[in-house]
């Protein structure tokens, strides 16, 4: 006799002694099963909701970061936020990209995008990210008409996570005027210390590259001398050095690099 | 209904899980800096303790013995992840604060205890009272940590101000202490001091006793 109907079925798999392998079985599956359509549903429901508050967050560091940097202040309030402006430039060429819009690029996105991105050779791939996309974004902020500061978004692998930061750079393409770190998900308590004040104070006034162009700012284990480097944070070694790869790739030639070239030139 | 009362009531203080049993202590350290992430935190693990306990208690006659405790860590799993996922969503300030800690209550035993030593045995019912009150006995011990933490490490209240601070022309100077780990410990340890004096059946009997001169000599 071969009974069919599901409820019957179901009423005989609930009769099954509880040390059953067949029950137990199915248990088990719908156990996860169930769990994980609830878990599925909470996660693509709440997913709006989450990539709003990392944006606003996104802004927030940005806006915190613009009004700590030396001067910006007195800019802002005396002339409005119209002398910030975001702009997309080609990467390779380091030229303004007028074609895109800047309000409509998803950097992000544009990086995942096979069409809007190139792989970066493994051993110019200090940072870990493997693909960088052909356009990225900086933002610019002007002071009576003439350039003031650039702001670059980075990202490099730390110790466990992708580190995003923005570096702002002043007007001469080699000072550091500001770094600061949007999203992370380091160590809490060791790696996630590239977020305190105390550290990220260190960097205002580090120059980037000696006269020859050279990328030099390091992140030293220990005490740092001179200018191109930065004291690393004890117990973090793997992060430290994840924020100075990332700084030497995207200030390098794959980067920002010929940006910062015609910057330093004076042709932006 | 006497009954079903001593389940909510009982963990409050007579069984309370932290301070008699001494589970949950890893939160209880963690989030008491302040009293508003200590209300968040309390608030997210009871939530999570009911629901699991209500799931568990309600198929407790069909969950293999063999495979029970993934089971039920299936389960309590999935809840914390939407509730920490809720948190992200909503209070996303907070989550940062309490980052890692509402993930670790998957690995509170606190839940995973009522799960086993109640819900697993009990109707749902009882379940969700006892769920109910145990997580409102961790919140007790919370709450209580956290607001002497605030009160003295930061002479505040959920934020407001409720003694003048030295740096600000008042004359209250912040227990930097309280804002520290080993603070946490001292007042736990005086909690379950003050609740062992005031009920002494609390107290266990020692598993060793201490020798004497003359047995350590010869023993």
């Amino acid at each position: 006799m071969s009974d069919l109907n599901p409820i019957n079925w179901w009423r005989r798999l609930l009769a099954l002694p509880n040390d059953n392998l067949t029950k137990t079985l199915v248990v088990a599956f719908l156990v996860a099963f169930i769990a994980s359509i609830f878990v599925s549903i909470a996660a693509v429901t709440l997913r709006p909701y989450h990539l709003a508050n990392l944006e606003a967050e996104r802004q927030g560091r940005l806006a915190a970061m613009v009004a700590a940097l030396p001067g910006m202040g007195d800019i802002l309030t005396g002339a409005g936020v119209d002398d910030m402006e975001a702009h997309i430039i080609d990467l390779t060429s380091g030229e303004f990209a007028t074609h895109i819009d800047p309000a409509t690029f998803d950097q992000r996105e544009a990086a995942s995008d096979p069409t809007q991105s190139s792989p970066i050779p493994s051993e110019a791939d200090v940072a870990g990210i493997k693909q960088r996309s052909d356009f990225a974004q900086v933002i610019i902020l002007r002071k009576d008409g003439k350039l003031h500061l650039v702001v670059l978004p980075v990202r490099g692998i730390g110790y466990q996570s992708m580190l995003y930061a923005y570096l702002a750079i002043h007007a001469d393409g080699n000072t550091i005027a500001g770094l600061t770190f949007y999203e992370q998900g380091e160590t809490p308590g060791i790696g996630t210390r590239i977020l305190e004040p105390e550290w990220l104070e260190l960097w205002p006034g580090k120059q980037l590259v000696d006269k020859n162009g050279e990328v030099l700012i390091s992140v030293v284990r220990g005490e740092a001398v001179g200018e191109f480097e930065v004291d690393g944070i004890s117990g973090a070694t793997r992060t430290s050095n994840g924020v100075s790869n990332m700084l030497h790739f995207w200030l390098g030639d794959y980067g920002f690099g010929p940006f910062l070239t015609r910057l330093r030139n004076g042709e932006v | 209904m006497k009954q079903s009362l001593n389940y909510l009531t009982d963990p409050l203080v007579k069984a309370n899980p932290v301070a008699l049993h001494i589970l949950g202590i890893c939160s209880a350290l963690a989030v008491t800096t302040s009293l508003s992430t200590a209300l968040t935190m309390a608030g997210a693990l009871t939530v999570v303790l009911v629901l699991s306990s209500v799931t568990i208690s309600s198929i407790r006659n069909h969950i293999p013995t063999s495979i029970r405790l993934i089971v039920q860590i299936t389960i309590i799993a999935s809840l914390v992840i939407v509730m920490d996922m809720l948190l992200r969503a909503f209070a996303f300030e907070m989550s940062k604060k309490l980052s890692i800690f509402v993930g670790l209550i998957v690995t509170n035993c606190l839940v995973l205890g009522r799960a086993e030593a109640f819900a697993r045995q009990n109707p749902v019912w009882p379940s969700l009272l006892d769920a109910l009150g145990n997580g409102l006995g961790y919140s007790l011990i919370l709450l209580i940590v956290g607001a002497v933490r605030e009160l003295f490490g930061a002479g505040a209240l959920l934020g407001y101000q409720v003694f003048p601070l030295v740096e600000n022309g008042g004359w209250f100077e912040p227990l930097r202490l309280m804002q520290l780990a080993p603070s946490a410990f001292f007042i736990l340890g005086l909690l379950i001091w003050i609740i062992r004096s005031w009920r002494p059946e609390q107290v266990e009997e020692p598993e060793f006793s201490i020798l004497s001169q003359n047995d350590a000599r010869h023993p």
